[in-house]
């Protein structure tokens, strides 16, 4: 940005007891320690995620203790579980009803590609099939240093969002969607199967 | 000089207005400056755990289930009075007998003529 301040500057300021910020600064400063989580729970990493909301490992400590059982309220989805595909469009749902800007933590194996029961008939193959992903905790499940870890990735990632310019957040963009299409219980399999907009997996060159 | 003892009234009432006022100008200045809205079907639906609404949320109960309740509320009071008559009943004269009895059939007449209203049915086809 333009307007930043020089670092230099700015440590020199802050010797003298002055504090200088920006707008951005300030709002991604408080956005990123106060970070309210859905409280919602899938399968066996939301008891992973519930110890790491417990005292002994304390997400309070990150700003990030407050679960809200409504999604109005809500900043940060933990995917913590085992997708099934018919919890996949109430889950969905629940994104949609969350108020921009909102964030996802794919959490374990089976959010992110159905982990040990990708074969299975009634598992989604990864969440991030029908909404955007922004943190991916791998294993089965993640200790609550994982999960840990992922709020840190997360917050590091919302310290960086710009508030105005070209490479400003997404959220901040009229033209990009808050709310992606429910999918429904088709025939066979959810339909449509995945949000091409959405997903974007890695091709592999061999 | 002291100033007019109402004038805290007017200060406090200024600060009243302006505390709540002032978050809610912040967050319309945010919206029209920074972040646009993005309401949506779902964000706007009504109810928010994830699962769709079926029908209209103006439904109708029936009330009279109360009778139901009543009718149950008298009979738990019947066997409150029925466990020291069935505790004592070896040692009764004759009369008290009788007495309970005659108390049964009241009660008893009175369901029969709740039953032949149709107070138990649960929903009563209008």
């Amino acid at each position: 940005m333009s307007g930043q301040v020089d670092e230099g500057l700015r440590s020199e300021l802050q010797k003298q007891g002055i504090w200088v910020t920006s707008t951005q600064e300030l709002y991604n400063w408080g956005r990123r320690n106060s970070i309210w989580p859905l409280q919602f729970g899938l399968a066996c990493c939301a008891i992973e995620m519930i110890a790491t909301a417990a005292s002994r490992y304390d997400l309070a400590r990150f700003g990030g203790e407050v679960f809200r059982p409504s999604p109005r309220q809500a900043d940060l989805m933990i995917v913590a579980g085992t997708v099934t595909k018919k919890m996949a469009p109430q889950i969905v749902r629940l994104y949609n009803q969350m108020p921009d800007p909102k964030y996802v933590i794919s959490m374990g194996a089976c959010a992110i590609s159905g982990g040990p029961f990708k074969q299975g008939y009634n598992v989604l193959k990864g969440i991030d099939r029908y909404i955007p992903v922004d943190v991916y905790i791998p294993g089965c499940p993640p200790r609550p240093e994982a999960l840990l870890h992922a709020f840190m990735e997360l917050q590091r990632k919302i310290d960086g969002q710009k508030l105005t310019g070209e490479s400003k957040a997404p959220f901040l963009d009229a033209n990009q969607p808050s709310e992606f299409p429910v999918p429904a219980f088709g025939a066979h399999d959810l339909e449509p199967p995945l949000n091409s907009d959405v997903f974007h997996p890695p091709t592999i060159k061999r | 000089m002291t100033p007019d003892p109402y004038f805290f009234l007017v200060i406090f009432c200024g600060v009243a207005l302006v505390f709540p006022l002032m978050p809610l100008a912040l967050a319309w200045l945010w919206r029209r400056f920074f972040q646009p809205p993005k309401p949506g079907p779902a964000k706007n639906a009504t109810y928010e755990c994830g699962v769709e609404s079926l029908g209209e949320a103006h439904v109708q109960f029936q009330s009279h289930y109360y009778l139901y309740c009543v009718i149950f509320l008298i009979f738990d009071v019947e066997a409150i009075f029925l466990v020291p008559f069935a505790v004592a009943f070896t040692d009764l004269p004759i009369g008290a007998f009788i007495a309970i009895l005659v108390f049964l059939l009241l009660l008893i007449e009175g369901l029969v003529w709740a039953w032949s209203k149709g107070c138990l049915d649960w929903a009563r086809a209008r």
